[in-house]
């Protein structure tokens, strides 16, 4: 697919990975639709693009609050058109320090599930429908490696991203075919405010840089080739696949 | 024949495959109307196979649609197009937005509704403050917030100037809001509310006036014949080759309580016809298939844009005032998939386009006493017969 041109929603564009995905993708040619709940940040990040020539429109909601899905999609609609690509990359931590799940609250693991999984499926619902009925479309799901692997105080986040790439994978099995497809991704480790919060001593000289992650994204992104349902790992991609 | 009122859905389903379907074919439906007017005790309620009336499921479609047939979606999202307001003298006022005008996105067309709320019917309703162009109103979406108060700071109420008032209906306004683009979207999502309806249980959400297609928000009430479709439905529908395609027309109101201004509706409606619409009609033509709208704003679109171009279907943008109704022979749709209507209602009477009125209220009796409801969340009507010929 090429990117010129299209509508494209990223979620939790305002910093990290999302920001660095809107930046790439803008430089593309893509007509950009971002989503965050800092006002001020994704202003930022929108005006930037605006300036260096892109189109990006910033669209201050909170994904994991129910009623502000159709106001997402509706904006998006009304700003950019055809959503033609959806990247759910907006992340709840959890508690922060992280805690084991016997320290967890209850309310906290139901924050993280509605933004990390309840959020994205119902943005799903309400961008994925006008998709099938172009017969075309991509959603992609930022996932984690905490998905795969049990690690120690990630217990909220690694499952919520768990439900969230056996969410993709089953939009993927009941929609195959109809021209909408599905991937998720893993990004791995980044240096990004979201990583700093989760581990404060981390080595950053050993942590990906976002834009670099952005950049193998934006390819995948661009990937027709990529089976429905696939679950990629950001490290382990190469461009010339 | 003295028809009953039929029972209103008062809630949105659940399960959009529980809506009952009456299929009504014009064809076996003309034959036995002419004979019903010669023999009225003749046709008794329940001789249904006479009239050529099938009492099923929305799931019926499976089969009452066959391969090369196309279907018509409006793929409009619904808007939040009730404002609650003050006026610069400190009036209450309901705004409705009834269709969008100019580009940009700010400027709008709009009617007033005076004090009162979802519960009373508009034509109940006092009438609004008489308000001249110049005039401010303040939309205040705190009231829309959410309700764990967790999300943001308050932000200033939405404001809008009147640029006109309509030399016809004081009622209907022109309006412009003072922000654009995101912001503006931003702010009508937090301070409006769906147009809401006296005879649902409970005032309506955002998403419960949504189709499961829904795209860009440019309907102000739902496009409800849509309402019935689910996804398993239409992708098997899909799957039996028979073809789904959109146009997105600009719903407005259905009615605004005022007898003179409801006269003059529908006013003029933006519509777009995608390129591939136009290309799944003319292969649903060529292959004898049927085109079948769902929905009277589908037809307008259609419709209205075949008559912009001498009747034949273009791909583009426009607007319509195209009336629907027994002087308007369509050329571009077979049949129509649509709510069941109450005789009287301007509704019934854009089903003349379809069928001829006398078998129109036998089906609305039928319907009526079998237990279908009516209403945007009601039961549902598929006025179908047999391919037209070429032309």
């Amino acid at each position: 697919m090429d990117i010129q041109g299209r509508g494209v929603l990223i979620t939790g564009a305002s910093r990290g990975l999302g920001a660095a995905l809107a930046r790439t993708l803008a430089r593309q040619g893509a007509r950009l639709a971002l989503v965050a709940r800092g006002e001020q940040a994704l202003d930022e990040v929108a005006a930037a693009i605006r300036a260096a020539g892109g189109e990006a429109h910033a669209i201050v909601a909170d994904v994991g609050a129910k009623e502000e899905v159709y106001p997402i999609a509706g904006a998006a609609a009304s700003l950019v058109g055809e959503i033609e690509v959806l990247v759910h990359n907006a992340s709840d931590l959890g508690p922060v320090p992280l805690a084991l799940l016997a320290d967890t609250a209850c309310e906290e693991l139901e924050r993280v599930l509605a933004v990390n999984v309840v959020g994205p499926f119902r943005l799903t619902k309400a961008l994925a429908g006008p998709m099938l009925l172009r017969q075309r479309g991509l959603v992609v799901h930022v996932s984690s490696d905490a998905a795969t692997a049990a690690y120690p105080r990630w217990g909220a986040y690694g499952a919520s991203k768990a439900a969230l790439d056996h969410l993709a994978r089953t939009w993927a099995a009941e929609l195959d075919g109809s021209g909408v497809r599905f991937f998720g991704v893993d990004p791995g480790e980044m240096d990004t405010a979201m990583h700093a919060a989760a581990v404060p001593d981390a080595d950053r000289r050993t942590l990906a840089r976002p834009e670099e992650v952005a950049c193998k994204l934006a390819q995948m992104i661009g990937d027709d080739s990529i089976p429905n349902g696939a679950r990629l790992e950001a490290a382990a991609w190469t461009a010339a696949r | 024949m003295q028809a009953a009122a039929m029972q209103p859905a008062a809630w949105p389903r659940r399960d959009a495959s529980a809506t009952r379907l009456l299929h009504v074919d014009p064809g076996a439906g003309r034959r036995t109307a002419r004979a019903a007017l010669r023999h009225p005790a003749a046709v008794t309620p329940g001789s249904s196979r006479r009239r050529g009336f099938v009492d099923g499921r929305i799931g019926d479609l499976r089969v009452l649609l066959r391969e090369g047939d196309l279907l018509v979606v409006n793929d409009a999202a619904t808007l939040p197009a009730s404002l609650r307001g003050v006026t610069d003298e400190g009036a209450a006022v309901e705004v409705r937005l009834v269709g969008r005008e100019g580009e940009g996105g700010g400027c709008w067309r709009a009617a007033l509704f005076g004090a009162g709320d979802w519960r009373q019917r508009t034509e109940d309703r006092p009438p609004p403050p008489a308000l001249g162009a110049g005039e401010e109103l303040r939309f205040d979406g705190a009231a829309t917030r959410g309700e764990d108060g967790r999300r943001g700071r308050p932000d200033g109420p939405l404001r809008a100037t009147i640029t006109s008032v309509d030399v016809g209906s004081p009622r209907l306004i022109s309006l412009c809001f003072a922000t654009r683009g995101a912001a503006l979207w931003r702010a009508l999502y937090r301070a409006a509310r769906p147009v809401q309806y006296a005879h649902t249980a409970r005032p309506l959400a955002l998403w419960q006036v949504q189709t499961a297609y829904a795209a860009r928000p440019w309907a102000v009430e739902a496009p409800s014949a849509g309402l019935a479709l689910s996804w398993e439905l239409l992708l098997d529908l899909r799957r039996r080759g028979i073809a789904i395609a959109r146009v997105t027309h600009a719903a407005g109101l259905s009615s605004t309580g005022d007898g003179e201004l409801d006269a003059r509706l529908p006013l003029a409606e933006r519509y777009e016809v995608p390129e591939e619409t136009v290309r799944a009609v003319a292969a649903a033509r060529r292959h004898g298939g049927r085109v079948v709208a769902v929905g009277t704003t589908a037809v307008r679109a259609l419709e209205g844009n075949a008559r912009s171009h001498r009747g034949r279907l273009v791909a583009g943008g426009g607007t319509t005032k195209l009336r629907l109704g027994p002087a308007m022979r369509p050329r571009v749709v077979d049949g129509i998939l649509t709510g069941v209507h109450d005789p009287g209602t301007s509704h019934f009477a854009l089903l003349e386009s379809f069928a001829p009125p006398a078998l129109l209220l036998e089906a609305h009796a039928f319907a009526s006493e079998r237990g279908y409801l009516g209403h945007e969340f009601g039961d549902a009507m598929l006025i179908l017969g047999e391919p037209r010929k070429a032309e």
